[in-house]
């Protein structure tokens, strides 16, 4: 399995030798592993950090903590710092308190003898250490699991409705022959080119006076029929061969069971790929579900995120840590799909 | 089982007319077959039929009802397209089963039906696979088992067996035959190869250019085709066509030039055109005596079949001549071969290409 990878990524053009295509091969796509996984990398490694030190500069790369060590006679630990005495000699002592620019220093292994330091002259001692209270505290007092499950309710449903109603429109316009269907495909198209922002208004008022404020539907229904997720399942529904269809009739099928039995079957790799479309679109979605929602209990995760984010303050160390959780189910939903979306149309019943 | 009438069934799309008024009347049992060259329209006459294809005039009849305006799916037609159409996400019992699942037929019903129908096409042993794991064939027969379970008035087939190897082809053809002496439905069949239309048909309808040439059973098209057309389309190889040069003899005696050679032929045109066509079957040209022989050909190549041999011969002024003989004859390249044509087995066609006479007695030569 693993000898299996390891040939697999170590393949290359040339037999003994490296052959320059292998070498740009390689140096292409390291740059584009960084380009693509270098961020998230970041993001995983800086959501370990403290808040301290990541407002560090330069920042380090790996979450470090400072070590700590107990000292008889006090009841915490206290921070251990490497000191330069004014003789030149090195030692590690452990800080009590620090007064302006002084610090009250005391050698762990002698605490009787208390030091007097200029703290330009000590550098902290810090090892490798993961910040876990990060993930632990919004976990606990944030209402995480809420803001999840609102989460999971508006991408769970809305992905549902936008396949259906969207595959619907597809197979209309790519099923049936009729006056103005290019004309109504360039229609829905065109509607790609009028920003959110634009619409978010007029959409908003239409929300109010269905009273769907502060409601999950609210955020579900507006954004289910997407222009994008039509064109996608019609082109791919117009590769369907014709044959299929006319057998259907032939087979004393209704429109809708043609529908329902063989076109939607068909088009599962289309309808995969649109329903990760759908559920990225929705798990990351923020301004609509800000202007829809107000309260606290029909929050999604990324306002929720957003909490952490105050006028005078922001708590990055939280909201690295929550991005990071938000992000899981979307990977996950991805490499459970994505297995779809390489399945090649089911032509082999046809010749 | 039923019968179906064609009337004036005319289609046109947009401004191009694909088909001009057909006639045609099916009778409940019958076995016709609709051939013609591609592009020739048959398939949308096919179509229109099944009412996959709406008419732009004329009518459709079935058992007598006009069916213009009745869906497809209400016509209770079966249909067995050329790429077969399974349905590439079902079971062969699933690609069966649907037609009937849709009438909401009882499942033991069901059952029933696509086990019998599974038995009769040989494929009890692959109800549970997908359409990808089956050979040609196999889908082949799925696609008309599909047809059978249903138990329809009328069987449309539309070039069922041009995606098959020859071998295939010919085992499935015998197949079919045997199928409509076992069930004996009404069959209409598409084709544009004429030896599947000579073999299976009751009755052939020739179809060319969006108008149907000539109706009969595959005999009376054979040895009496009434134009041009037909005569060269069926029958394989083609039947030989000559445009001759022609004189009235006397009352009931027109002279032929064929190439450099003049025949007497004892017929009876009024007005003997200058120019017709003379069409002869390629088993219908003798070699002859030197004394007997109507002119001399040159052979240019000759297939052996064991069984028969086919020469292809030159004769000056003449397209290229094919000539079917039974028996083994070896030759050369470039022999002279004295031949005779049977005059009780001659066409004549005039320049409109419809028929002036056919089999005309013997004069000897001019």
């Amino acid at each position: 399995m693993i000898s299996n990878a390891m040939t697999f990524l170590l393949r290359r053009r040339g037999r003994r030798k490296l052959h320059w295509t292998d070498i740009f091969t390689y140096v292409y796509l390291f740059l584009g592993v960084m380009l693509m996984f270098g961020p998230v990398v970041w993001l995983v490694l800086s959501s370990f950090k403290t808040q301290a030190a990541l407002q560090e500069f330069p920042p380090t790369f790996l979450p470090l903590g400072q070590i700590e060590v107990p000292v008889d006679g006090f009841d915490k630990p206290l921070p251990l710092f490497s000191v330069t005495m004014e003789d030149g000699t090195v030692r590690e002592l452990a800080q009590i308190r620090r007064v302006g620019i002084v610090a009250q220093m005391v050698d762990p292994a002698n605490p009787q003898e208390k030091l007097q330091i200029p703290i330009a002259t000590r550098e902290p001692l810090r090892e490798f250490r993961l910040a876990i209270e990060n993930y632990t505290k919004p976990l606990q007092q944030f209402n995480f699991f809420r803001f999840l499950r609102n989460s999971v309710v508006v991408t769970v449903g809305a992905t549902i409705i936008t396949l259906l109603i969207n595959s619907m429109a597809a197979f209309g316009l790519s099923i049936y022959e009729f006056r103005g269907r290019n004309m109504t495909m360039g229609f829905i198209i065109g509607t790609l080119m009028i920003p959110i922002t634009v619409i978010l208004v007029p959409v908003f008022l239409v929300v109010t006076k269905l009273g769907m404020v502060n409601s999950l539907w609210g955020v579900i229904l507006p954004g289910a029929a997407t222009p994008t997720g039509v064109f996608l399942l019609r082109q791919y529904m117009l590769t369907i061969p014709r044959d299929l269809i006319d057998a259907a009739r032939m087979d004393k099928a209704s429109e809708w069971t043609i529908y329902w039995r063989v076109v939607m079957p068909l088009a599962m790799p289309a309808l995969a790929v649109l329903a990760i479309f759908s559920v990225m679109w929705r798990w990351n979605e923020f301004l609509w579900p800000l202007v829809i929602l107000t309260r606290n209990e029909v929050y999604t995760l990324q306002l929720g995120l957003n909490a952490f984010q105050g006028e005078l303050q922001v708590q990055w160390h939280f909201i690295l840590a929550m991005t990071v959780v938000t992000l899981l189910p979307v990977t996950i939903v991805f490499a459970f799909l994505q297995r779809f979306i390489t399945t090649g149309i089911a032509s082999s019943g046809m010749k | 089982m039923a019968d179906l009438d064609l009337e004036n069934v005319a289609k046109s799309f947009g401004d191009v007319k694909v088909i001009y008024g057909a006639d045609l009347s099916i009778a409940h049992g019958e076995f016709v077959v609709l051939v013609g060259p591609s592009g020739c329209g048959k398939s949308t006459l096919l179509r229109m039929i099944a009412g996959l294809e709406p008419v732009t005039s004329g009518n459709v009849k079935i058992d007598g009802e006009i069916v213009n305006n009745v869906p497809a799916s209400d016509r209770g037609l079966a249909m067995v397209f050329q790429s077969y159409a399974l349905y590439p996400h079902m079971s062969v019992y699933k690609n069966m089963a649907f037609g009937l699942e849709n009438t909401r037929m009882d499942r033991a019903e069901i059952r029933r039906r696509v086990t019998h129908a599974a038995e009769l096409l040989r494929l009890t042993d692959y109800l549970h696979r997908r359409p990808k794991a089956l050979s040609g064939g196999q889908r082949q027969r799925v696609a008309i088992g599909r047809a059978i379970v249903r138990d329809p008035k009328i069987f449309l087939f539309d070039e069922p067996l041009s995606n098959l190897d020859a071998e295939l082809r010919v085992s499935m053809r015998k197949e079919l035959a045997a199928l409509h002496a076992d069930i004996g439905g009404t069959m209409i069949y598409v084709t544009h190869d004429q030896v599947e239309a000579m073999t299976l048909a009751d009755r052939i309808v020739v179809v060319n250019d969006g108008r149907i040439e000539q109706i009969g059973t595959p005999l009376d098209l054979y040895n009496h085709p009434i134009n041009q057309f037909v005569a060269g389309f069926i029958g394989s190889p083609r039947m030989n066509l000559w445009d001759c040069p022609a004189a009235a003899v006397g009352p009931s005696q027109i002279n032929v030039q064929i190439g450099g050679n003049t025949l007497l032929l004892d017929v009876t045109l009024d007005p003997v055109p200058n120019n017709l066509v003379l069409g002869v079957r390629p088993e219908h040209i003798e070699v002859a005596d030197e004394g007997d022989a109507d002119f001399t050909a040159t052979v240019a190549f000759s297939e052996q079949l064991g069984g028969e041999t086919y020469f292809y011969c030159d004769v000056e002024g003449l397209p290229q001549i094919t000539i079917h003989l039974m028996g083994q004859r070896p030759s050369t390249r470039g022999q002279a071969m004295p031949l005779r044509l049977r005059r009780d087995q001659l066409h004549l066609f005039g320049a409109d290409g419809l028929v002036l006479h056919q089999g005309t007695a013997t004069r000897g030569k001019a």
